[in-house]
């Protein structure tokens, strides 16, 4: 008897067999096939804006995705460099080779962790208990719990026009059943749509008529722990190219033949990130779109399309991408789908990740209604963490909104509910200022150490980067800016004003002009990279951080009033009938979760933290 | 809302017509339990009926019912209005009945709660309500009517749509930072914006003010030794106007001796009692005193007599007014003119008949009362939505600043998102604790 079933071997998958077996459990990973373990069906990315931080705070919590990721990029960016620190983020272009290769290889490592092709249609349930899976050929493999990963495979659709064909991804097979049996057991099935680009063939290609997108000529990683595994000069370029009138054109003509504008669909896609005839009707006004081309691996003579993902007929497509500039003589070696698939109600789902109606099973990733690898990655990892903390007869673990932006994707996602596939965005994080890329570790390590997901040796090297920020923070109070001939020319030499009067350096870096690095340029204080970042953001945005940590305190008080399970909505006087209607369905646990469910009020806040005070004494 | 309430809607004086309002999921079916007419379940909406309430085969009065079917009424609620003619003691006599066939008596304010609270109102707009009520002139009342059709809301929402515009494009500026088809917005492209928005948020503040002086009226102290005529200044001015004199509370903790409306405003005269009292006057507790009086009065009349000298007391006394509500009036011009005074004074006396027009032409001028736009209403108009609005202007001012110390444009926001925030709280689409429980007591039963 395995503790835990995995049933699906995408990122979420991964990440929750891998944490689960790190945590001591007995895991059974199961996929319908071996070959397809951490798939990257769409982009070939990791990264991006506010996913990038997810992956970060995977890394910190003793996740994958962050390492392998390192291993197998071939192009590294840090995002909104010329922004503040709070929405910076690395993206990758992933080597689709690569990534699974390394996966499977990180996953081999896991000696409590095996790995089995098969597919589920069923869960074996006794008193909305979960006790393991049924597989398609009726064989039964029982567990303490089961963690479901299952991706776009719930009866997925496959629509390429008016062409409507039951499978998954790739041609791969999909399950018929499950979603339905879990339906049966009570739990909100929703069907949501998502849609990937064309795959084009390298040597058809015309790249001079393109723009080069680069990489980076810094060094970056996700992982905490891991040296840069990559040359700068050894990146390989993406390309821009755009859309024109003509483009515009053949897709208005062809519009009702594809399958979202001709009725073959009845997903719901998601908002940010529409197909290509949407953007057509949406933003008419528009003369262009902007499309890259980013090699979907090095060894593969493919390359991805970003931004013309569509639903239209092959015959269309054709003739849509040869209207493109460097494209006209473009082989397509994949043509753009878009793919249906069942969903369960996020609403369902505990903070936890552990199901309302069903005790001991959990959910991640697409199957939870968001979208994404990332995503669905940092799902995983907590649902393996929790069903792991649960078996061990402990807390679950639930990040905070001002502690991690896993943390906001999962409250969004059990407080709001999906409409559409949830995508991560920076504006959804209140607290992004604290949420950075570069102190994930310095949020989350310590919880990870506690629940026994990172190493005694990843612990110490982070007490050791906390004490460096101490030191070099006194260091900085103690030494005494003294502008002597030498400095005065630098300052010169830089159009910069130096100060008239006598200041600490660490005053002197108060002022916007001045950075450490202009600092080097006459004073050396020996730290690490990393440390010297944190010092320098800590004093340059002393107050915005005080601001926003300001706020995270007057969140807390809120968040820290229980609500308790058995309460009684009815009983509740005065709440709006749609406030009523809503909590009674989401129940949540705090009196924060409740002020962010849209539809409550709030008078409906105040009106229950009144009876909370009168009913449970709760203060 | 599961029960279904009532309450008599108009003033519980004798009148020719009181009107007993019935809102709630049951006010159908309760009402037509004692109505003897059409049947009023079978009624269209928004109809008048003509009938009778009987009970126990008894005609209690002869009435007209007016019956309003949800969502389309002032609580978004069935409703169902009472229009009965026969004097106080019928009226309640069919409240009792209601009562007693299961609706449930309506707290203060409750009717106007439940219209918030269903979405039928703004939080402004239900703020108004209570002003409304209030109204003490004429121009009150058109500025709580102003606000209730939601004007003032309508200003705060036009203000709050482009700060959202301008966050809504740097969001996308952060979260698809290589898209560049779409503007970028900079620290330098969005000062100008910023001023803009920052402006507008001012002009509401200043008008705010004029709001004040619309509902609340002036609060105006007449100070001055004894003796030298402030109580016959006083009853003058309440005389010639018929005056409400009454022992109200006025807007602060003093107590309003009496009021009259000059030009639309209401001019509360505050009781100076506590400096008259003072026996020795020229005493500190009797400066001490005066000092607060002048602090919380709107503007100040110095009373001197055109028949003495200006003692010290009074010349300490004209010093702590400040000048810009400040009046000088100099009483007795019918006398011997001993006074000496190098200051612009007005003077007058109570004999006359129109001895104190100059002083109400000063009241005027110094106020600025012909200015204010009474066409234009749209003010805010209590404390809790000038502090938002205090808290917005400071928010973007701050983001102004850090602009010029170049923080980056992620970080700038963080002000311009908390003037938003501040702005939806006006219009109550932000949480803030305790809120409500302040703002519903302040109404009364039935609108």
């Amino acid at each position: 008897m395995y503790d835990i079933i995995v049933v699906g071997g995408g990122h979420a998958g991964c990440e929750a067999a891998n944490i689960a077996g790190k945590m001591g459990m007995k895991v059974l990973l199961l996929t319908m096939n071996l070959n397809n373990i951490a798939d990257m069906p769409c982009n070939p990315s990791i990264g991006g804006t506010a996913k990038g931080v997810i992956v970060r705070e995977i890394d910190a919590l003793g996740g994958l995705m962050g390492i392998i990721a390192d291993k197998s990029h071939f192009q590294i960016k840090m995002l909104n460099n010329s922004k503040g620190p709070a929405v910076r983020s690395l993206r990758t272009q992933a080597d689709k080779r690569v990534y699974p290769q390394k996966m499977k290889e990180a996953l081999k490592q896991n000696s409590n962790l095996e790995i089995k092709e098969g597919l589920v249609e069923d869960l074996i349930i006794e008193n909305k208990q979960v006790k393991g899976i049924i597989l398609e050929n009726g064989e039964k493999i029982i567990s303490k719990c089961v963690i479901l990963t299952t991706g776009t495979y719930l009866k997925a659709n496959i629509l390429v026009g008016s062409e409507n064909t039951p499978s998954g991804p790739h041609g791969e097979g999909r399950s018929n059943h499950l979603s339905d049996n879990l339906k049966k057991q009570g739990l909100d099935i929703i069907r949501l749509k998502t849609g990937t680009p064309q795959r084009i063939k390298a040597s058809s290609i015309d790249f001079s008529k393109c723009e080069e997108e680069l990489g980076d000529d810094t060094y970056y990683t996700f992982s905490h722990d891991l040296k840069p595994c990559y040359k700068i000069n050894e990146q390989q370029k993406c390309y821009l190219l755009y859309t024109n009138e003509k483009t515009h054109q053949i897709i208005r003509d062809h519009l009702k033949e594809s399958a979202m504008y001709g009725g073959y669909a009845t997903g719901v896609g998601p908002r940010y990130c529409p197909s290509i005839e949407d953007k057509i009707v949406r933003f008419a006004d528009k003369s262009r779109h902007q499309l890259f081309l980013e090699p979907e691996s090095i060894y593969y003579d493919e390359w991805y399309l970003q931004g013309f993902s569509t639903s239209m007929p092959r015959y269309v497509q054709e003739e849509m991408v040869h209207s493109l500039k460097g494209l006209e003589h473009a082989e397509i070696t994949k043509y753009a789908y878009a793919i249906e698939y069942d969903a369960i109600s996020a609403l369902q789902i505990k903070p936890s990740l552990e199901n309302k109606i069903l005790e001991n099973l959990f959910t991640a990733g697409q199957i939870n209604g968001t979208s994404g690898y990332e995503e669905a990655a940092g799902q995983g990892l907590i649902a393996g963490i929790n069903a792991s903390l649960k078996l061990q007869g402990k807390e679950p673990l639930i990040l905070k909104r001002n502690e991690a932006y896993i943390g906001v994707l999962i409250d969004d996602l059990v407080t709001k509910g999906v409409k559409d596939p949830y995508r991560m965005l920076t504006s959804r994080a209140e607290f992004r200022l604290i949420l950075r890329h570069d102190n994930a570790d310095l949020r989350l390590r310590e919880i990870g150490y506690k629940i026994g997901t990172i190493s005694k040796e990843q612990y110490e090297r982070l007490q050791k980067k906390k004490e460096n920020i101490f030191q070099l923070e006194k260091e900085l109070k103690e030494t005494k800016f003294v502008l002597t001939k030498e400095i005065a020319q630098i300052f010169k030499e830089n159009n910069i004003l130096p100060p008239k009067r006598n200041m600490s350096y660490f005053e002197l870096l108060k002022r916007p002009e001045i950075d450490f690095k202009f600092i080097s340029l006459f004073k050396k204080f020996e730290y690490a990279k990393d440390v010297i970042e944190q010092v320098e953001i800590a004093i340059k945005y002393a107050g915005y951080i005080k601001k926003a940590n300001n706020e995270a305190s007057k969140l807390k008080k809120i968040e820290e009033k229980q609500i308790p399970d058995d309460i009684d909505y009815k009983k509740v006087n005065n709440l709006a009938s749609e406030a009523r209607q809503k909590l009674s369905e989401i129940r949540p646990k705090t009196l924060a979760q409740a002020t962010r469910i849209s539809g409550v009020n709030p008078s409906d806040i105040a009106i229950l933290a009144v009876y909370l005070k009168k009913e449970y004494n709760n203060e | 809302m599961e029960d279904t309430i009532c309450a008599i809607a108009t003033s519980r004086m004798v009148g020719a017509i009181s009107i007993i309002r019935v809102s709630g999921p049951k006010a159908i079916s309760i009402v037509s339990k004692i109505f003897q007419g059409h049947d009023l379940k079978k009624v269209k909406s928004h109809t008048i009926h003509y009938g009778h309430i009987k009970v126990n085969d008894e005609i209690v009065d002869e009435v007209l019912v007016s019956v309003m079917l949800a969502p389309h009424t002032y609580t978004k609620e069935d409703v169902i209005e009472i229009n009965s003619h026969g004097g106080i003691n019928t009226t309640n006599k069919i409240l009792e009945i209601l009562l007693d066939k299961g609706c449930r008596l309506a707290e203060a304010g409750e009717f106007t709660k439940r219209a918030f609270l269903n979405g039928r109102l703004d939080l402004a707009e239900a703020e108004s309500v209570n002003d409304l009520i209030n109204a003490k002139t004429d121009m009150a009342r058109k500025l709580a009517l102003s606000n209730l059709s939601g004007n003032f809301s309508k200003e705060i929402k036009k203000v709050r749509q482009k700060i959202t515009d301008i966050m809504a494009n740097i969001e996308v500026n952060i979260d698809y930072p290589e898209y560049n088809d779409i503007e970028v917005v900079t620290n330098e492209t969005l000062l100008p914006k910023l001023r803009e928005v920052k402006e507008e948020v001012s002009h509401l503040l200043n008008n705010s003010k004029n709001s004040k002086l619309i509902k609340d009226g002036i609060d105006v102290a007449i100070v001055g030794m004894p003796n030298v005529g402030k109580s016959s200044i006083l009853n003058r001015l309440l005389n010639e106007d018929k005056a409400i004199v009454t022992d109200i509370a006025g807007t602060t903790r003093d107590i309003v001796e009496g009021s009259i409306t000059l030009n639309g405003f209401l001019i509360n005269f505050i009781d100076t009692a506590g400096i008259r009292e003072t026996k020795d006057v020229v005493e500190k507790m009797g400066v001490i005193k005066s000092k607060q009086v002048i602090a919380d009065a709107d503007l100040v009349i110095m009373v001197l007599s055109n028949n003495a000298k200006v003692s010290s007391y009074e010349q300490d006394l004209i010093k702590i007014i400040p000048e810009n509500k400040r009046i000088i009036f100099v009483n007795k011009s019918d006398l011997d003119k001993k006074i000496n005074l190098d200051l612009d004074y007005i003077m007058g006396n109570t004999k006359e008949i129109n001895g104190l027009d100059t002083l109400k032409e000063k009241i005027i001028t110094l106020l600025n009362l012909n200015s204010i736009d009474s066409g234009d209403l749209t003010y805010a108009s209590n404390v809790r939505q000038i502090n938002l609005l205090k808290k917005a202007q400071n928010s973007l001012e701050e983001a102004i600043k850090n602009i010029s110390q170049n923080i980056p444009i992620d970080m700038i926001e963080i002000d311009v998102r908390k003037a938003w925030n501040n702005l939806g709280e006006i219009i109550g689409e932000v949480y803030e604790d305790e809120l409500l429980d302040t703002l519903f007591s302040n109404f009364c039963v039935g609108k």
